[in-house]
């Protein structure tokens, strides 16, 4: 019952819509596409939402706090609270800044991650459009907000934000590497770049046994591509104030913000969908629906990312990118190099 | 035409990093440092001249706002100088409670340099961990004389008032927890790979280039130099306390930040083996003291070992009731005098953590 309510659903809406009659179905299905895409974009908002909560909640418990407690049981109307009030703040436009890229930028930041859910398989069935180039897609959408980030760095004409720009293309081309360099290990063995496929290769064996040292050169990209700490030189609020969101102020500042958790959750499904098998359940405790157990191993990766950044301090932009071009590339390389001699062998032995 | 250019960032004085309102002028190439121009005095109140329109006693509370973080070190300060001045015998349980609310204001102090120095460096969970066993100190301060910051509780010729019952238990256990939390402060800091990597041969300084800038307190000695005026040419009774200045040997941030993390294990000591010593000793914490002070023509120079550094006190009296000059030399404000040279050929993010690593007040600096 659980396990389909959402594909029950989309079938339900299907053949409601079929049986009002006159409607073709090519319209059909768009309507019913959607209401799916739509219910997406909802659950990313709201989502985005609620991981400011949880990181709130996360570094409270972390700093021997108690968090948000006030609005709400629990406090969990803060965030809702604070993009009320975000919403209702003047939008400040600085003189020397290029308006229309100004305000294009904060726009923009929230296509990248509504574009890569679109295609996620989020349980069995449960993907909005299956394609089947979906990794290509994936890292090629995911790497478009180094792009928003720039407009916006660029647009404020403010030295800070001008800086925190830099840092951001800097950062996410070098890390982007590594980032698609440990997924080429994931193809090489399920020999297909459908995300679908790749689920349904883990179903006895995740790939995080096979490709351990890929999935951690993959996370910590990941970690890095997302600016979070301890890569969070972008904002780096010690050093260059808030980086390239520094001359935004109300919602233009809240997009930002939302869309750095949207983005989280991205690079988190993303490696729950490689390399911890999807929406399988684990132990053979099916009787838990295929999308739970998604969001279980998701939110267990972005509780990681969380601790990451209470945790350590921001590393250096030099040590970045040493790190990145030194370690994180022939690493991955070598990543490769080994999968590579490994399937040899065991075609070679008859596995 | 394809050229590089180097550009001014104005760092300061409105930036979360630069610990108040100090201002730097960077010139940059790139994120490196070609040129850094540290500007001061957005927090000048102009304390010295102020002194010298206040009677001798009415002078205390604006030491306090000076470096507002060790308080009871600048009070003490002061007051020694007047009463070598005057040549007043202060009463030994006065000394006692000097020191031991001193060196709690030392600890006070270099716990919250410990935090912002994690927060600095872009830790945050560090910074609230240190203020949680501030707050502790604090409460403490605060039973004591009142105030949490701007304690006030020297006075010439001793202390404002006594220990209230059971005042001393409580700092007892709190000081019996205190290298607990200090381990808890090397294991989420000091012990972290980045961190050091952030903080291991930045921003290096030489002893002779330390001497030479007249720098004082942990940045002096992170660089190997062993001077500390508690031990150098002790004041007060700190001769009686057995205690070790932690030394460093790169004299690099790393060095100077845990300089001040082993001083408040020393801190720690003093205080602990003060509470032992204060039993034995009754009497008056106030020494007789005429109602109207009025200090003979002179002049007199102390000074002390304060959180930051050496803190001197220069009085001129001219025989009435008020100083005729008073000249505080600011361990916060010297300390600053090599910070182009220091910053020269570094990253911004560096500016960040040789900055704090200096550990300036700005109260101090413009003073």
């Amino acid at each position: 019952m659980l396990e389909n309510l959402f594909v029950g659903t989309a079938d339900w809406l299907r053949s409601l819509l079929g049986g009002i009659g006159f409607l073709p179905t090519e319209i059909a299905e768009s309507i019913v596409l959607l209401v799916k895409l739509v219910a997406v974009l909802v659950f990313i908002l709201v989502n985005a939402l609620w991981l400011v909560y949880m990181e709130r909640k996360v570094a409270a418990f972390m700093q021997a706090r108690i968090g948000p407690n006030r609005v709400g049981p629990w406090g969990l109307l803060q965030t809702t609270c604070d993009i009320g009030k975000l919403i209702s703040k003047e939008i400040i436009i600085p003189k020397k800044a290029d308006k229309v890229v100004f305000l294009l930028a904060p726009v923009l930041i929230f296509l990248p991650p509504l574009m890569v859910f679109a295609v996620l398989p989020l349980g069995k069935n449960m993907a909005a459009l299956d394609l089947n180039i979906g990794v290509f897609y994936l890292l090629a959408i995911a790497s478009l907000s180094t792009l928003f980030f720039f407009m916006g760095g660029w647009a404020s004409n403010s030295k800070y934000s001008l800086l925190g720009a830099m840092r951001t293309v800097a950062q996410m081309v070098s890390y982007e590497l590594p980032l698609v360099l440990s997924l080429l290990g994931v193809i090489m063995i399920v020999g297909s770049l459908n995300l679908s496929d790749i689920i349904a290769a883990q179903e006895h064996t995740w790939l995080i046994f096979t490709q351990p040292i890929a999935f951690l050169i993959f996370f910590i990209a990941a970690v890095a591509e997302t600016n979070r700490c301890p890569f969070d030189l972008v904002e780096g609020e010690s050093e260059i104030i808030n980086g390239p969101y520094t001359e935004y102020g109300g919602m233009g500042f809240a997009m930002f913000f939302l869309a750095e958790y949207a983005n989280i959750m991205v690079v988190c499904a993303m490696a729950t969908i490689m390399f911890l098998g999807g929406w399988h359940a684990p132990f053979g405790l099916t009787f838990i629906p295929s999308w739970v157990w998604f969001f279980i191993k998701m939110y267990v990766l972005i509780f990681i990312v969380m601790q990451f950044r209470w945790t350590y301090p921001r590393i250096r932009i030099d040590q970045l990118m040493g790190f990145g071009w030194k370690v994180l590339v022939p690493l991955s390389l070598a990543n490769i190099f080994v999968t590579g001699i490994g399937m040899y062998i065991y075609r070679a032995i008859g596995w | 035409m394809l050229r590089t250019q180097e550009y001014v960032l104005n760092f300061g004085p409105q930036h979360p990093s630069t610990h108040g309102v100090f201002q730097i002028l960077l010139t940059l190439d790139g994120e490196r440092i070609v040129k850094a121009e540290p500007i001061c005095g957005y927090l000048h109140r102009g304390i010295e001249k102020l002194a010298e329109a206040r009677t001798y006693t009415q002078v205390i509370p604006y030491t306090d706002r000076m470096d507002y973080l060790a308080a009871m070190l600048q009070n003490v300060g002061y007051v020694q100088a007047v009463e070598k001045l005057m040549g007043i015998e202060v009463p030994e349980r006065a000394e006692y409670l000097r020191v031991i609310s001193g060196e709690l204001s030392r600890l006070t102090s270099h716990v919250l340099a410990t935090g912002v120095y994690a927060l600095d460096v872009g830790g945050f969970t560090g910074f609230l961990l240190c203020f949680r066993e501030r707050e502790k100190m604090m409460d403490l301060l605060e039973e004591l004389t009142g105030s949490r910051m701007t304690l006030s509780y020297a006075r010439i010729g001793g202390v404002a008032d006594d220990v209230t019952e059971g005042w001393l238990d409580k700092l007892n256990k709190l000081m019996d927890e205190m290298p607990g939390y200090i381990e808890e402060y090397n294991g989420l800091i000091t012990g972290n790979e980045i961190f050091q990597a952030r903080t291991k041969f930045v921003g290096q300084l030489t002893p002779e280039t330390c001497i030479n800038y007249s720098l004082s307190g942990p940045v002096l000695r992170a660089s190997g130099v062993n001077y500390d005026l508690r031990k150098a040419m002790p004041y007060g009774i700190y001769d009686r306390f057995d205690f070790e200045v932690p030394l460093g040997t790169n004299g690099d941030c790393f060095d100077r930040f845990y300089c001040r993390v082993l001083e408040m294990e020393q801190s720690v000591r003093i205080i602990k083996q003060a509470i032992e010593q204060i039993k034995e000793v009754d009497g008056p914490v106030m020494a007789k003291v005429p109602k109207v002070l009025k200090p003979p023509k002179g002049e007199v120079y102390h000074e002390i070992e304060s959180s930051k550094g050496i803190i001197g006190y220069y009085i001129v009296s001219d025989g009435t009731n008020k100083p005729y000059r008073l000249h505080v030399r600011r361990p916060s404000f010297i300390n600053l005098g090599y910070l182009d040279e220091m910053l020269r050929g570094y990253l911004i993010a560096d500016v960040v953590a040789i900055l704090g690593s200096i550990d300036i007040v700005l109260g101090e600096v413009d003073c």
